[in-house]
């Protein structure tokens, strides 16, 4: 029976596609060409381009359907309340891109000219790329394995004209794969602030999330801290709390502690958020005063 | 600038690593070489495999967090509930497996034998195979690209010793990439009876899982129906209904008589599920009569709407069949 090759030595390794692990790897061939050799020129491009980028921040999660690209959205909208404040936010789910939707932007397309590919403006002062500008139709399925994807975010990152930028937001899929060693690979050489990564409060989400940390930790990722989102949820008839995703082990607060990242805040659960996110509004606009909306705000300007 | 490669000609045509879309594809060299063009062996291997597997449900959905693997792991309970009916749960979400917690069987390590792997068996007539069977510990993160995942998709498939089994539920991640071409792929000559697609109400849900299911025509696998979780909220005090994540354009309803597929039914939010996963336990252990409990047997086991009886419907024809 085949190995499993648990200890892939790098496709930039003297070893890639040689090592006793690379048997049976289906880049084994690719590989061992030499074709993983070479430093890829994307990567110097990429840090000449992100050099009118001043902050980069990762939002991440191990988990999915947290609200990570909830966050990044209005992360963004927070951001670029300041109209001196240039914000960028870059959608690199390819599967499943939500921010064209979240942002209000469906059905905008994207233009390109001789400086490159131009991001959609929602605002003057905020600028918004996603795989699904790209589409013909937000149903259309984009059915890509990794190589294919990865050439996408290396596009994204390479070729659209972000001009200058105070803050650029990367809005990840869920998971540790392609997408994140792409968006950590190509950005090597630009330095990333750091991560931001969302949970919510079961045991199920944060162990998922504590591998996206080790993840970091792996790749030399700054933890800029943690978002517990679906904290709690105020019953609008009675005003009694009920806790959804019930947090048995403490929820982030605890693992937060025992990693020692920097717990940003916590944000309730509130159905103005889903209806906000289907319409395309900010929820700073829709429910400015909400404890939800606070929460976000505190967490953002911290 | 490099077009992005729309038009992939699919790695074992003729024109593979050759064509214009081509140009510029990192697979390129790989695929000109002529390695795609010859069938994946295990396709065969995994075929045969298979024949001791009466039935295989995918559970797909184009969203994470929507409760597949919750829904996966009580399908599992549900249909093992009959001790004649053998049940095997097979986790293919690499980089986050939660099956592993959610059966209760965290710690539990993955055997070699001659015949292959033992899968871990939660039951005598339930048998569980995830990645987090394979890890050290559980928060270890496994970061692996695309063809790494597919190897062990495939070793998954072909290896596993799952015994004679009446139903093979397989838990995927959120998407429509590796993982799921793989598990469509390496299946394709062993009938995969259909995929139950879930989701929640809202939009935004609701867009990513019409790309799924435009993912499951597109490669010809059949749409059993849908789920949709977290329908609504009754709160506890005050036993009044709240819906947490509105379904601004119609929820699941309308999605599914727009592109005429079965809803299978709704299951509202009730905070025991999130803590019977939590603990490991069966949610039909630990509130029997809850709504949910009620909504989750019946998408199983009601006639001529439930699981159960649409793959009764689609029984095997033997070596004549042709699938995805």
């Amino acid at each position: 029976m085949e190995e499993v090759p648990h200890d892939c030595p790098g496709t930039g390794s003297a070893q890639a596609g040689r090592g006793a692990s690379c048997q049976g790897c289906p880049n084994q061939r690719l590989c061992a060409s030499g074709a993983g050799a070479a430093p890829d020129p994307a990567i110097e491009e990429i840090k000449e381009k992100m050099k009118s980028v001043k902050h980069k921040i990762l939002v991440l999660s191990g988990k999915g359907g947290v609200g990570k690209s909830t966050f990044s959205a209005h992360l963004a909208h927070g951001l670029a309340a300041d109209e001196n404040t240039q914000v960028a936010l870059l959608d690199i789910d390819i599967c499943g891109p939500s921010i064209p939707k979240i942002m209000g932007l469906e059905g905008e397309q994207v233009h390109q000219s001789g400086s490159g590919w131009s991001p959609v403006f929602l605002e003057d002062n905020l600028g918004v790329m996603s795989v699904g500008f790209l589409l013909s139709s937000p149903d259309d399925a984009v059915i890509w394995r990794g190589p294919k994807k990865n050439g996408m975010i290396k596009q994204f990152l390479r070729d659209v004209d972000w001009g200058e930028v105070d803050y650029l937001i990367v809005d990840t899929p869920p998971g540790t794969s392609d997408e994140h060693l792409s968006a950590v690979q190509y950005l090597a050489a630009a330095h990333i602030d750091g991560a931001v990564i969302i949970t919510t409060p079961q045991e199920v989400s944060l162990q998922d999330v504590r591998k996206e940390i080790s993840f970091c930790r792996k790749v030399k990722l700054p933890v800029l801290g943690v978002v517990e989102n679906m904290s709690s949820f105020v019953c609008p008839r009675c005003q009694k709390e009920s806790q959804i995703f019930p947090p048995t082990t403490g929820g982030a607060e605890v693992m937060c502690q025992d990693l020692q990242v920097p717990l940003l805040g916590r944000v309730p659960l509130d159905p103005r958020i889903g209806k906000s996110c289907d319409k395309g509004q900010s929820f700073f606009v829709e429910a400015p005063d909400s404890p939800a909306a606070l929460a976000y705000r505190s967490i953002i300007q911290s």
